[in-house]
């Protein structure tokens, strides 16, 4: 058929087609390749034994209690962690979203800080802190509480402290974006209507915010599921979790069909509650944009009948509690005109906040200690550990490459994940949520999953050590953010002004250069960092990818603490400490300077 | 029943620096719709969440029904607020929304039901008792915020800007809607809007506030024939102020000096005595001013036609002249088919009735 016998409609639509395909193509064959591929490879693999089909792996996973006992601590830890990280991190959401943009961001900088600091260099920091000459055992000594230190650490409750700890700023950050979204005048309506403070609460603000609780719940478990740094690093041996298994297998004795077996198990674990999640709540509320469906879900039966019977025990109990409290009536008094700003609420949170930016604060003054001990106090004032971190040629490879890295992936997933996010936010098109949810895929897939099988994979093309592979490894766990990100900043873009542009004169690659990419480059920017952030921190993938030598900044950091633990760790802390607060500085001058436009 | 519904003295209320309300004192009386009127940063919105509860003053006193609420929490007033985007709860019924202050009363169930059932008919909407909010149009989300105020009678309701969000039709419809409301349930209504059409159609009495204070306090026809100050007049509806000198005044009115002394008219004052050479300004409303061709034997004032408009029922004359400065002066008349063909750059000369404008100190 020749081009003239079509008609314009007809090469139009094509065009576009084209146009859309070229968009997304890059990101679709980034994540079938990377992801895709190798996961199903690896999940094919526990099928096999000695290359005929068998379920030798699987009948290995359940024939003595050890693995399913492991399981079951998994499932424990995460549910645990899930429910301490949701219920410290909901009271911080909650004033946090009530503040003025002032107040906001100084709170803000402190969860974000938290959230951005390496999970390496947290656990680092409960393990000297709960140490036994560590502060909190000086702390009960030097308050009576406790005659001989403690042995708080590589137990239960040390591991719990440090996975509540790496997840809460996750929990918050996905509340808040809900509870943003909820209007401040509801809960003032219900007080005008006759509610007392706790009534207004637990019947307005409480079910509108629960889709947010929820997305945190999902978000955390999730995460917490496929964790080993914290498990590895605080808990003792009756705290393995599933992913240290699959780390034996494979490192100790390269049995990828047992690895994959129970890659199988986790992977229908987390997919199980994604569809749960999905069947309650609908997927769409987890973006933070309230659901599509118009009509809230159970809003007859008896599950609905039994939510509201405990909400209101909830609000009378609160409202009851309340009425206790002194009060002098008919004199002024400071109450918060906001409901739920009260001192108390700030008290709780300043200690919520304490809680999670302490930690890491603490490792400043133990790097600067003149000897070798890392116990609380530190004694003395020296900067050995600095230079000794300047002239280990082990860490200053290690920080080089994960800032090639980090840049590299950074790059790549920019140049695929954007063309990507104006796929989604611009055009309309079939599959479209079908298309999000792959995107973020290589989210909601167990990171250790993807490790392995990328590993599998990079071993037979000859990429494991390679600069080049660790870059794309990387570039498949950062293009969700990207996307994410770029995908919010053209959802606040006029495209007005691209059509203005054109009826000015401009052609459409003159429009992109002169009006669009200028207005986007914030956003581009904070994506980028974004994704530099996300590699520069990236461990599983490194794990493995990076060969026994060529290590990155968090590989060499878990050799190192997983060997012994120096103050040089915690001077290579106290530098990435500074480095992410510089990071989230920028990050933020970035988002002002796109707001103020 | 007391005569006075809701009592303000003195009430006052500071951000840092910022005085958002100045004392004030007011008195709404029973059944009354008093409209708080003025422009954004006025003050309007800082007094109706004072009365609201949602935020508390700095000083003074307030009663509502005699009972001191001064710091009292909102939901220890017997008040009922319709917020400027209605503030439906959007997790529960239309029907659940109208009920939730009756639960907050611990109204049983049954009776509840059956009040709710009746706002919803006040209103005219008994067919959408089992929509959620988000299902409704603006209009009927408004009405919806009624009907949950009216439903437990609270002796005063106050209104954000109920209207703010909604067309123009619909707006004028939505006005006489609360009027009938308003009229049959006999509650006091203390309503916000910029809007001074708004204000004129529905108030009894208007309250009209600029930099935190009351500027004026009275019904529609006071503050538009009898504004005490050039903000009043300036504010509601349209105005001409014209530059004069005060030559004599007497008990019920002044003679004035205008275009250098050149004219003499007289205006009526309404607000404080004025002394004999004093300089003030001088209201004429557009549709007061008359013109006629040419000049008459009596010195008079004169104008150049600068257009000529039919905005619909009204011709409007816009004319520039020397005495009035910079602004054109608009003179205002009903559009009709004798109307003289006025060129543009023609002169006319401008009269009034003494009666008609108002003399207003600077």
């Amino acid at each position: 058929m020749s081009a003239a016998s079509l008609s314009p409609a007809s090469m139009n639509a094509r065009r576009s087609t084209q146009r859309k395909l070229l968009l997304g193509a890059p990101l679709l064959l980034l994540l079938l390749t990377l992801l895709v591929y190798p996961v199903a490879q690896l999940l094919l693999l526990s099928f096999y034994k000695d290359g005929t089909l068998s379920f030798a792996s699987y009948r290995q996973l359940f024939a003595s209690s050890v693995y399913v006992n492991v399981l079951l601590i998994t499932l424990k830890v995460s549910l645990w962690t899930t429910l301490f990280a949701v219920l410290a991190g909901y009271p911080v959401a909650y004033l946090i979203s009530s503040l003025p943009q002032q107040k906001k961001s100084s709170l803000l900088f402190w969860v974000l800080l938290s959230f951005w600091s390496s999970f390496l260099v947290r656990a680092f920091a409960w393990i000297v802190l709960l140490g036994r000459n560590g502060v909190v055992n000086q702390l009960l000594l030097a308050l009576g509480i406790v005659n001989a230190p403690m042995n708080l650490l590589y137990s239960f409750g040390s591991t719990m402290v440090g996975m509540v700890h790496a997840l809460m700023p996750l929990a918050i950050l996905t509340m808040l974006s809900v509870m943003e979204n909820i209007d401040r005048n509801l809960p003032r309506a219900a007080l005008t209507l006759g509610a007392r403070p706790g009534s207004a609460f637990w019947r307005v603000y409480f079910p509108l915010s629960l889709p947010g609780v929820a997305a945190a719940a999902i978000m955390v478990f999730v995460t917490a599921i496929g964790f080993f740094i914290f498990p590895a690093l605080l808990g003792g041996r009756r705290e393995t979790m599933i992913t240290q298994i699959i780390i034996d297998q494979v490192q100790q004795t390269l049995n990828w069909g047992f690895a994959g077996a129970i890659s199988v198990f986790l992977l229908i674990v987390v997919l199980a509650v994604f569809a749960l999640y999905d069947k309650l709540l609908g997927l769409s509320t987890m973006t933070g944009s309230s659901s599509d469906r118009a009509r809230p879900v159970a809003a007859s039966g008896w599950s609905h009948a039994a939510g509201d019977a405990v909400l209101t025990l909830l609000a009378k109990a609160t409202d009851q509690l309340a009425a206790l409290m002194p009060r002098r009536k008919l004199r002024k008094s400071r109450r918060a005109s906001e409901p739920g700003q009260s001192r108390g609420m700030y008290g709780v949170v300043f200690v919520l906040l304490a809680f999670l930016s302490v930690p890491t604060v603490l490792m400043i003054p133990l790097s600067f200690a003149s000897t070798a001990s890392l116990n609380w106090p530190p004694r003395g004032f020296s900067f050995q550990w600095y230079a000794q971190m300047f002239h280990s040629p082990l860490w200053m490879q290690a920080l080089t490459r994960s800032l090639v890295v980090g840049i590299g992936s950074g790059v790549l997933a920019m140049l695929i994940g954007t063309p990507a996010a104006f796929l989604l936010a611009r055009t309309q098109m079939r599959g479209k949520s079908l298309m999000l949810a792959f995107v973020l895929s290589p989210i909601i897939v167990p990171r250790m999953i993807i490790a392995v099988g990328m590993f599998y994979l990079f071993a037979r093309v000859g990429l494991v050590g390679t600069t080049l592979g660790l870059i794309l490894g990387h570039t498949v766990i950062a293009v969700p953010y990207v996307v994410m990100t770029m995908m919010a900043v053209l959802r606040n873009y006029d495209t007005r002004l691209d059509l203005a542009a054109q009826s000015l004169g401009a052609r459409p690659m003159q429009t992109l250069r002169h009006v669009t990419f200028p207005i986007l480059m914030a956003g581009l920017l904070s994506s980028f960092l974004f994704a530099f952030a996300t590699s520069f921190d990236e461990l599983t993938i490194s794990l493995f990818a990076s060969g026994g030598l060529n290590s990155t900044l968090p590989k060499q950091f878990w050799d190192e603490v997983t060997l012994q633990i120096s103050p040089v760790i915690a001077a290579v802390s106290t530098c990435l400490f500074v480095f992410v607060a510089l990071l989230i500085w920028v990050a933020d001058r970035l988002r002002r300077r796109s707001l103020a436009r | 029943m007391a005569s006075s519904n809701l009592k303000i003295s003195g009430l006052c209320k500071r951000y840092g620096d910022f005085t958002a309300l100045a004392p004030t004192d007011l008195e709404v009386a029973n059944g009354e719709f008093l409209t708080l009127l003025g422009p954004s940063g006025s003050g309007k919105t800082t007094l109706l969440s004072l009365i609201a509860g949602l935020s508390q003053p700095d000083e003074g006193t307030m009663l509502i029904n005699g009972v001191d609420v001064t710091y009292g929490a909102p939901y220890e007033r017997d008040i009922g607020m319709v917020f400027q985007n209605y503030a439906l709860f959007p997790h529960m019924t239309v029907a659940e929304n109208i009920a939730f202050p009756l639960k907050m009363r611990n109204v049983d169930a049954a009776q509840a039901r059956k009040q709710a059932a009746q706002a919803l008919e006040m209103v005219r909407l008994p067919q959408l008792a089992q929509r959620f909010p988000k299902e409704l149009s603006g209009g009927q989300q408004q009405r919806i915020a009624l009907a949950r105020c009216m439903v437990y009678r609270p002796s005063i309701i106050l209104m954000d800007e109920p209207l703010g969000a909604l067309d123009k039709k619909l707006r004028d419809h939505m006005q006489l809607e609360i009027k009938r409301i308003h009229r049959e349930l006999g509650t006091t209504i203390v309503y916000v809007t910029h809007d001074q059409e708004e204000a004129m159609t529905m108030s009894d009495r208007i309250c009209l506030m600029n930099g935190g204070r009351i500027e004026q306090l009275g019904t529609p026809a006071d503050l538009y024939f009898r504004p005490h100050s050039l903000f009043v007049a300036d504010f509601l509806g349209e105005s001409n102020l014209f530059e004069a000198t005060v030559s004599a005044a007497t008990a019920n009115g002044v003679t004035l000096a205008l275009d250098q002394g050149r004219v003499s008219a007289g205006a009526a004052n309404h607000g404080t005595p004025l002394k004999t050479g004093q300089k003030i300004r001088v209201l004429v409303r557009p549709q007061n001013l008359s013109v006629q061709r040419g000049t008459t034997a009596t010195p008079c004032l004169t104008a150049e036609v600068l257009d000529v408009m039919i905005t619909g029922s009204l011709t409007k004359l816009y004319l520039t002249a020397a005495f009035a400065g910079d602004t054109p002066i608009t003179v205002a008349f009903p559009t009709s088919q004798q109307t003289p063909d006025f060129r543009i750059g023609e002169t006319l000369s401008l009269h009034w009735q003494a009666a008609d404008a108002v003399a207003i100190a600077e």
